[in-house]
């Protein structure tokens, strides 16, 4: 385990921890084996030493949640946002009493978004750490991983951030926070197949072009699928090795495709690199954008500035009329505040708020069971739906939301390099899901864009 | 269908990449060709320069280009300290070769997470007036964001191949490379003539950080998906060999354009590294060498 590298932590800033009542002692107590034999070995030691009453020894226990996040590597941007979120909800639920009057102790290491070092993390932390709970880190690849250990363990999984990683194994106590629907690998590009189709006069053909990484195979895929129905011929199809640094190439072959819709799956290197040789290049096309990662960052969004203009990409959140949900105001005024400290992607719309959501879940489902028991967790999380700060999540059976809310965002009237403006309404405007919608598509890409 | 435009501009394009290949490999032609010594942390001082452009682009809006040149003596004097420390270490006993590797190993992973604790994990990418523009002409699309590194990195490798050529250090580090105990025999320190050479190579990696954040966003573990690349471009040249290093570029960044243009972007590696077998297979020195 060496080299699970810079961190784990081993919280030093948990509230203290209250005593349990004697009813939620007893409650808490009674709903796992574990907890059960803890409390057993408990009491014959404090019996046979005739010092404190027992309850009080259960009581400050922490719960120990125990999680992989990406602290470096291409998707450690991500993983530090979402680490802060998490860190907001224990500190928050810390201050109120703790979880089942316990504190809440995080125990986590940077996976490096590597997925090879999974299976050491989770190990460790089922068998070190003896954690009572797991979360899923940020990455499809990293909870490819991690789910066939947490399902060995018949522990609750609750992800972070992936596509269809449950497809195959369908495990009934995985959980997946981010809004791609249960249909990710489609649902995933259909609000842009869908932005596309509202063009005057309807679009016909259509260029992919994507990463070959795990993410953005399960996108093209979809995208495919989404092109045969919504009838857009497929007139350009390339992956291209995940470090490439050079698209003049593959977009001029792009162009030479005359597609009237470009629709790219992309990492954030690569994203900032496509937008650029589409500015230079001055791309021809009706539509231009897609599952793009990066473009959801404070960096690239202040970076990139006005190349910005008219690309359609997906966001998780941005501010509107129509994603005004309770409490996602207070959430990110006070992420953005803790962000400036911790070095953290300043503005937080994409994962943050999400990563806290899937805590408040856990946090709900474990309150109303009164207890850690994983399948007791997993089937109440199944049966109901929970109001977060991002408003009402229903989970389907797979794990994934039961109804996709990906907001494809086009970015407009991007003016300098100003991170603020990115806080304005109608900087990012949806299109679609039209539950969201509030702006126009602006098309074509290339003349108003330039 | 592959146009004859399509397969001009792919050319073009290659050749300008390949300018920044040469850039950013010079550096191990001097310390792996010339010195022996298996800098494999070499793409992570690139990174540094990267971050030094970033900085000094950030916050007082300077030219990243400019930047690395000024602050190339910097890198340059770190390059002494660091062979310093490596000789006394490991060269000197005669234990150079594998636990230098080690040791280089080390110096990567310390200045990545360093890097990583200092700006953390997000992409940086600087501003400059020639990001965006393009000086095309007759259906040939010409970046300024790629023509001006690699007219750089031109220029980098001119000057080295003059100072290499043409100047007495220069053909001090030249003797050494061919053989150091005959040059000892003439009583001249060939630890001193392999320091400055060493500070030269780390000096090329600041200034090819300046080009590289010109190309494309950094973040502190971008190094790693360069030294495959920079080794096998070393290799390709012929080890030690200056214009050989720039022929390889050349020919890897051609390759590797005009295969995503005509095949795809995913069989641009598999093409340019079997190119690389190809020829060694051929010439097991590679292009230049010796």
């Amino acid at each position: 385990m060496t080299r699970l590298k810079i961190k784990q932590n081993h919280d030093e800033r948990i509230s203290s921890p209250k005593l349990l009542s004697s009813e939620s002692s007893a409650k808490g107590a009674g709903l796992t084996r574990r907890r059960f034999n803890r409390a057993l070995m408990t009491m014959s030691a404090l019996a046979a030493s005739g010092s404190l009453p027992v309850r009080s020894a259960i009581a400050s226990e922490p719960i120990k949640i125990g999680f992989g996040m990406a602290q470096s590597g291409p998707l450690g941007g991500n993983g530090k946002a979402a680490l802060l979120a998490i860190e907001m909800w224990r500190d928050n639920i810390n201050a109120r009493g703790g979880l089942l009057g316990r504190a809440v102790q995080l125990v986590y290491y940077d996976d490096q978004t590597n997925p090879t070092l999974i299976p050491g993390i989770y190990s460790k932390l089922f068998d070190v750490d003896k954690v009572d709970l797991v979360l899923g880190g940020y990455g499809t690849a990293v909870q490819a991983a991690a789910l066939p250990i947490v399902m060995q363990r018949k522990q609750v999984l609750i992800g972070t951030g992936a596509v269809a990683v449950n497809e195959k194994y369908k495990y009934d106590k995985y959980f997946q926070m981010l809004p791609n629907g249960s249909t990710a690998r489609t649902s995933t590009s259909e609000g842009f197949f869908q932005a596309a189709m509202t063009m005057d006069p309807k679009p016909k053909t259509v260029a992919i072009v994507g990463a070959v990484t795990e993410f953005s195979r399960n996108v093209i895929l979809g995208a495919r699928e989404n092109a045969k129905k919504y009838g857009l011929k497929i007139v350009y199809d390339g992956g291209y090795p995940p470090n490439q640094m050079e698209f003049g190439s593959i977009l001029r072959s792009v162009q030479a495709a005359n597609p009237e819709v470009v629709f790219v799956a992309s990492y954030p290197p690569d994203s900032a690199g496509v937008i650029r040789t589409a500015y230079e290049q001055k791309l021809q096309t009706r539509m231009f954008g897609g599952a793009m990662i990066g473009l959801q960052y404070s960096e690239l969004k202040q970076q990139l500035g006005p190349m910005l203009n008219n690309v359609l990409c997906y966001e998780f959140y941005v501010p509107a009329p129509t994603t005004n949900f309770p409490g996602i105001k207070e959430f990110l005024a006070m992420y953005q505040e803790r962000a400036k400290k911790a070095g953290a992607d300043l503005l937080g719309f994409y994962l943050p708020p999400y990563a806290y959501a899937g805590m408040e879940v856990l946090e709900k489902a474990v309150t109303a069971i009164k207890g850690l028991d994983p399948n007791a967790i997993g089937r109440y999380i199944h049966a109901n739906t929970f109001d977060t700060v991002v408003g009402k999540v229903t989970f389907a059976p797979n794990g994934d939301w039961a109804k996709p809310r990906l907001l494809y965002v086009q970015y407009q009237g991007i003016v300098g390099n100003d991170l603020e403006q990115f806080k304005r309404i109608g900087t990012q405007v949806i299109i679609e899901p039209q539950e969201f919608a509030y702006g126009k598509l602006y098309y074509p890409f290339a003349a108003s864009g330039h | 269908m592959v146009t004859f435009n399509l397969l001009i501009n792919a050319v073009v394009t290659g050749i300008l990449l390949g300018g920044f290949y040469a850039a950013v490999t010079i550096g191990v032609t001097i310390a792996f060709g010339m010195l022996d010594i298996v800098n494999i942390a070499h793409p992570v001082f690139i990174i540094m320069g990267s971050f030094v452009a970033y900085i000094v682009n950030r916050h007082f809006g300077f030219d990243p280009i400019l930047t690395v040149i000024v602050a190339a003596p910097l890198f340059f004097l770190l390059g002494i300290a660091i062979f310093r420390f490596y000789y006394a270490a490991f060269e000197s006993s005669g234990k150079g070769s594998l636990r230098g590797l080690a040791f280089f190993f080390g110096i990567m992973f310390v200045i990545e997470v360093t890097l990583l604790l200092a700006f953390g994990v997000d992409y940086r990418l600087v501003q400059t007036s020639y990001i965006g523009p393009n000086i095309g002409f007759a259906h040939i699309d010409l970046p300024l964001r790629m023509v001006v590194p690699f007219v750089g990195s031109m220029a980098l490798v001119s000057g080295l191949y003059i100072f290499f050529g043409h100047t007495f250090i220069g053909r001090a580090i030249m003797a050494v490379a061919q053989d150091e105990f005959a040059l000892s025999l003439m009583a001249v320190d060939t630890v001193a003539v392999k320091q400055l050479a060493f500070g030269v190579a780390i000096a090329t990696a600041g200034i090819a950080g300046g080009f590289l954040i010109v190309i494309q966003p950094v973040d502190p573990s971008l190094g790693r998906e360069y030294i495959g690349r920079v080794f096998a471009i070393c290799v390709l040249g012929g080890l030690g060999s200056i214009t050989g290093t720039v022929i390889a570029a050349l020919i890897l960044g051609v390759v590797e354009t005009i295969t995503s243009t005509i095949f795809g972007p995913s069989w641009a590696p598999a093409v340019s590294f079997a190119a690389l077998l190809l020829t060694l297979a051929i010439r097991p020195s590679g292009i230049m060498g010796r």
